[in-house]
C-alpha cells in the first residue's frame, strides 16, 4: 500500500471488517505490566556495567555539598540573599539567564541524544532509574533472587516475614534521608545542617523538605518503580515521540529469532532427524552435523529462554518489538548475549539497530539528519552564550537611570541640570569602593557621592547630577558616559551609555 | 455524524465520526471517582466555613468569618508591623537627630529620600510638580536657586512655618511712574544678562536705587542674604508670562511682560483686605501642625535632594 501514489485513502481501507478497533485491524496492543512487582533477575554484563558507570554520576548529588571552594561551600543555591555560588564563580539575579542557557543546552541534548540512541536518559541517567536500581540491588542483597523474593510477597504475614522485610525498608529510607538532605545541602550550608540536624533546630520548610522529598523518594523508587516510567513521567512520553527509524534501539532480531523454539522442542528434532539420517546409513557423528544443520535451517536463534524478559526492568517483553514500556537500558542485550554465547550461536540477537537497519537501509551519517543537526545548532548556540557569558561575567553592573520628572533642570548660572539614579552591583565577594566619573561635552560638571561603598552582592544606588552649559549643548539629547571604577580593585571598570537631554525649544 | 451505528453491539453511544471515530461509555477509574465524590463532601465543609450561598439581601457568612478585605487588612497590618520593626532605629535618628547629623549618615538621608516620595506627591507635588520641576509661577524645587535660602534649615524652616512672598508695586514708596517702571523694567532684563552696567540702561538703574529696590534685591540685584527676594542677575525668573487670569489689565506676552507687571502691581499687594487687580499671588502654607515633625524633616530632605540643595 502506498500513501504516496494517492490511490489509497486510509490504512485502515485495506481491511475488510466490520469493527475497526485496533485489535480487528491488526494493531498488537503490547501489554504493560500493571499488577504484580517486577522482580527482575540482575546478571553481569557490559550494559550492567555501564549503567553503574552512568549511576555514579548522582554521587555528586550526595558529595557535592561538602566540597569546599576559598573556604566557601563550592556549590551553593542562596535563596534568600538571592545568590547562585559554583565554583568561586556568584550568579546574581541578573544573570539568571545564564541558567535558562544550562536548561536550553540540556534540554536540547536529552532531544540530540535520543534522536540518535533512543532513551538513554531513561535507561541510564535518569534518578528514578538510577535510585530503583540502588533499591532492588538492596531488595537482593536482604531478601535473595527473585524466585525467592515472589516467593516472599506470596507468603503470608508472619513475623519471620517482617523480620526479613524490616532491614530493606531501613535501608530504603535510609538511602530517601540522604537523597532529601543532600538536595536540601545545596541550599544551605551542609555542615551547618548537619550540626543543627543533631540539634533538632530545623526551620519547618527545612524538615518538611527533608520528609517530603526523602519519603517521595522511597515510594517512588520502592513501591512504584517501572509504574513511574509507564504511567506518570512525561518525558517518557516526549522521547517517545523523538526517536524515527534511524534511531538506534535495543531491538530483537526478528528474521534471526524467529520461529523460536526452547531447546527441548529443537533437541527432539535434532533427534528426529538424525535418526533419519542414521537409518540411511550416515555414522552417528555425521548425522548429528547434518541433523543439526537442518535445525538452524528449520528453526530461529531465539531459544525462547524469556532471560530478556526476566531481567527487564520494566517488565516487558522486548521480542514484541519496540514499545514504550522500554527505557532502552540494553540489560537484554546483555542477557541474550550470555545465552548465545551458551549455545554457541553469535552475540546480538538483540542488539542496538535502527529500524533502517533491519530494512536493509543505510542510514544517513549522524550530521546529516536534520533533527541532530537543528538539535545541535541549538545546544551550540546555548553552549556558546553560556561560555561568553561565563567568560565575561562581569564583576560590576552599573545601570543609570535618568530621572522623568523633571527631565532637566535650567539653574540659575544658565547651564541644565539633568539628575540620574545610579545602581551599582557588586558581584564579588569583596567590598567594593565605587567612584563615579563621568564623560561628556566639555564643561561638564558631575556631582556625586565621592565613594560610594557597594557590599559583596548587593545593590548601592547614588544620585548622580550631571551640569553642562547651555553653549556645549548640540541637540536634545547628548550622549555621555557613566564610568564606574572600584577604588579598591583599578581592574574592576565599568561604562554605562547614558543620554543627556535638553528641550528643544528654547 | 453517521446516521447508522455499524456496531450495535459495543456499547457505544451513537455518536459516531469520519466513520470510524465513535464514543465509547466506559467508566472512569475507581480513584478518579472517589476523587470526584470526595470533592462534593468538601464543598459542604467548604460552605460551612466560608461565606457561600447568596440571599436576597446578603450573603450565608461562614462560621470563620473570613472576608477578603479582612485578609488584605491583616497582611497589610502585618507588612506595616514588619517595616515599623525593621526601621525602628531609622525612623527613631529621624526624629531624634538634628537635620545637620541626619545630612551627614548617608544611609539615614537616602531612607529619608525614600520614604519621603508619597508624602512629597500629596501635599507638595500639586503646586511644585514631580520631582520638584515647578509649575508656572510656583518655585522649582529641582535647581539651585533659592527664594528662602537652599540650606537643609532654610528649607525645613520654610516647610514648617510656610512664606508669604512680599513686593511693594511701584517700588518701595509706591511712586514710580509708569515711565520709570518701563525704564527700570529694561534695567532688570539686562541685569539677568549680566549687563547691568550697560550705559542704554543707566536710567533704569537710578529708577531702581530711587525705588529701593535694592532693600531687598540688593545693591547689584542679588539679595545679600536670601529674604524672599528674587536673584535678579540670574537666569531663573520667578515669575513668567503666564495669563492664568488673575490679571484683567494687561497681558503678558514676553518675559519682559511678566517683569513689568511683577513691578508694577507688587506681589501679594492688598487694598481695603483684599488683594488687588494683577497682583502676583506667591504664599506657601505652613505645614507645622498638620505634619508630624519628623515627617516635615523627612520632607526637607527629600526638597534638599531634588537637585540643588546647598
Amino acid at each position: 500500500m502506498s500513501v504516496k501514489d494517492g490511490t489509497s485513502k486510509s490504512l485502515l481501507d485495506e481491511y475488510e471488517v466490520n469493527s475497526k478497533t485496533l485489535e480487528e485491524i491488526g494493531v498488537e496492543i503490547l501489554p504493560v505490566n500493571t499488577g504484580k512487582t517486577v522482580h527482575a533477575k540482575r546478571i553481569p554484563g557490559r550494559f550492567r556495567t555501564l549503567k553503574w558507570i552512568a549511576a555514579s554520576v548522582w554521587l555528586t548529588l550526595f558529595f557535592g555539598p561538602y566540597l569546599r571552594w576559598n573556604g566557601e561551600q563550592a556549590i551553593l543555591w542562596d535563596l534568600p540573599n538571592r545568590q547562585f555560588h559554583f565554583f568561586g564563580l556568584t550568579i546574581l539575579p541578573q544573570d539568571i539567564w545564564v541558567l535558562a542557557m544550562i536548561l536550553l543546552f540540556f534540554a536540547l541534548l536529552l532531544a540530540a541524544v535520543t534522536a540518535v540512541a533512543g532513551r538513554v536518559w531513561c535507561g541510564f541517567f535518569c534518578f528514578h532509574t538510577v535510585w530503583t536500581d540502588v533499591f532492588t540491588w538492596l531488595e537482593e542483597k536482604f531478601e535473595g533472587s527473585p524466585a525467592k523474593r515472589i516467593k516472599l510477597d506470596q507468603a503470608p504475614w508472619t513475623w519471620e516475614k517482617i523480620k526479613v522485610k524490616i532491614p530493606k525498608h531501613l535501608a530504603w529510607l535510609a538511602i530517601g534521608f540522604a537523597t532529601s538532605f543532600s538536595f536540601l545541602a545545596f541550599f544551605t550550608d551542609s555542615f551547618d545542617l548537619w550540626k543543627r540536624l543533631f540539634h533538632f533546630d530545623l526551620g519547618f520548610w527545612e524538615w518538611a523538605t527533608i520528609i517530603v522529598i526523602g519519603l517521595a523518594t522511597y515510594f517512588f523508587a520502592g513501591f512504584m518503580r517501572e509504574q513511574v516510567c509507564i504511567g506518570f513521567c512525561p518525558y517518557a512520553r516526549i522521547q517517545g515521540a523523538m526517536i524515527d527509524e534511524t534511531t538506534i534501539l535495543p531491538t530483537y532480531d526478528k528474521d534471526r529469532g524467529e520461529p523460536r523454539a526452547q531447546m527441548k522442542e529443537r533437541n527432539a528434532y535434532v533427534r528426529k532427524v538424525m535418526q533419519k539420517y542414521i537409518e540411511q546409513g550416515l555414522d552417528k557423528k555425521e548425522a548429528r552435523k547434518k541433523a543439526e544443520e537442518e535445525a538452524d535451517q528449520h528453526f530461529g536463534d531465539c531459544i525462547d529462554c524469556r532471560l530478556c524478559v526476566d531481567v527487564c526492568p520494566t517488565g516487558v517483553d522486548i521480542r514484541l518489538g519496540q514499545q514504550f514500556g522500554c527505557i532502552t537500558c540494553g540489560l537484554c542485550i546483555d542477557a541474550c548475549d550470555s545465552i548465545m554465547d551458551k549455545i554457541k550461536k553469535p552475540r546480538g540477537l538483540i542488539r542496538y539497530a535502527s529500524l533502517d537497519d533491519f530494512l536493509g537501509k543505510e542510514p544517513p551519517p549522524i550530521w546529516k539528519r536534520p533533527r541532530v543537526i537543528v538539535y545541535t545548532t541549538v545546544m551550540l548556540i546555548a553552549a556558546g552564550l553560556l561560555v561568553w557569558k561565563l567568560t565575561h561575567l562581569s564583576p560590576i553592573d552599573v545601570k543609570a537611570l535618568h530621572d522623568r520628572a523633571p527631565l532637566f533642570v535650567q539653574l540659575s548660572d544658565g547651564s541644565i541640570q539633568n539628575k540620574y539614579t545610579i545602581k551599582i552591583v557588586n558581584k564579588t565577594n569583596k567590598p567594593m569602593a565605587a567612584k563615579v566619573e563621568v564623560k561628556g561635552p566639555e564643561g561638564l560638571v558631575a556631582l556625586v557621592d565621592p565613594v560610594i561603598p557597594v557590599q559583596p552582592g548587593t545593590v548601592a544606588s547614588a544620585v548622580l547630577r550631571v551640569r553642562i552649559p547651555k553653549n556645549a549643548l548640540k541637540g536634545k539629547e547628548t550622549p555621555i558616559d557613566i564610568i564606574v571604577r572600584d577604588a579598591n580593585n583599578p581592574d574592576i571598570k565599568a561604562v554605562y551609555h547614558s543620554v543627556f537631554l535638553y528641550p528643544l525649544y528654547r | 455524524m453517521a446516521g447508522h451505528n455499524p456496531w450495535p453491539n459495543e456499547g457505544n453511544t451513537g455518536h459516531i465520526w469520519d466513520e470510524d471515530i465513535r464514543e465509547l461509555d466506559n467508566p472512569p477509574p475507581l480513584w478518579w471517582m472517589l476523587a470526584f465524590y470526595a470533592g462534593f463532601i468538601m464543598i459542604i465543609f467548604y460552605a460551612i466555613y466560608y461565606p457561600t450561598i447568596p440571599l436576597a439581601n446578603g450573603f450565608t457568612k461562614g462560621i470563620a468569618g473570613w472576608t477578603a478585605i479582612k485578609e488584605y487588612e491583616e497582611s497589610y497590618n502585618e507588612l506595616k508591623a514588619w517595616r515599623k520593626q525593621k526601621f525602628a532605629d531609622k525612623e527613631e535618628k529621624l526624629a531624634s537627630l538634628p537635620l545637620a547629623d541626619i545630612m551627614k549618615d548617608t544611609d539615614l538621608k537616602l531612607y529619608a529620600v525614600a520614604t519621603s516620595k508619597m508624602l512629597y506627591g500629596d501635599n507638595c507635588a500639586a503646586c511644585h510638580g514631580a520631582g520638584g520641576m515647578g509649575n508656572p509661577n510656583f518655585p522649582v524645587l529641582a535647581d539651585d536657586d533659592w527664594l528662602w535660602g537652599g540650606h537643609i534649615n532654610q528649607i525645613h524652616a520654610s516647610i514648617a512655618n510656610g512664606r508669604v512672598g512680599n513686593m511693594p508695586a511701584r517700588g518701595m514708596m509706591g511712586n514710580l511712574s509708569d515711565e520709570e517702571i518701563e525704564q527700570v523694567t529694561d534695567y532688570v532684563m539686562a541685569l539677568s544678562q549680566g549687563k547691568g552696567n550697560d550705559p542704554a540702561v543707566a536710567a533704569g538703574k537710578a529708577v531702581y536705587a530711587k525705588g529701593m529696590c535694592l532693600a531687598c534685591h540688593g545693591p547689584n540685584g542679588k539679595p545679600l542674604a536670601p529674604n524672599g527676594a528674587a536673584n535678579l542677575t540670574d537666569q531663573i525668573w520667578r515669575f513668567v508670562p503666564f495669563n492664568d487670569g488673575t490679571c484683567k489689565s494687561m497681558v503678558e506676552k514676553t518675559q519682559r511682560d511678566a517683569v513689568l507687571r511683577t513691578i508694577k502691581y507688587g506681589v501679594n499687594v492688598k487694598k481695603n483686605g483684599d488683594l488687588i487687580d494683577c497682583t502676583r499671588e506667591g504664599a506657601m502654607p505652613a505645614w507645622k501642625g498638620r505634619l508630624s515633625d519628623k515627617d516635615i524633616k523627612r520632607l526637607a530632605i527629600y526638597v534638599h535632594e531634588l537637585g540643588g540643595g546647598q
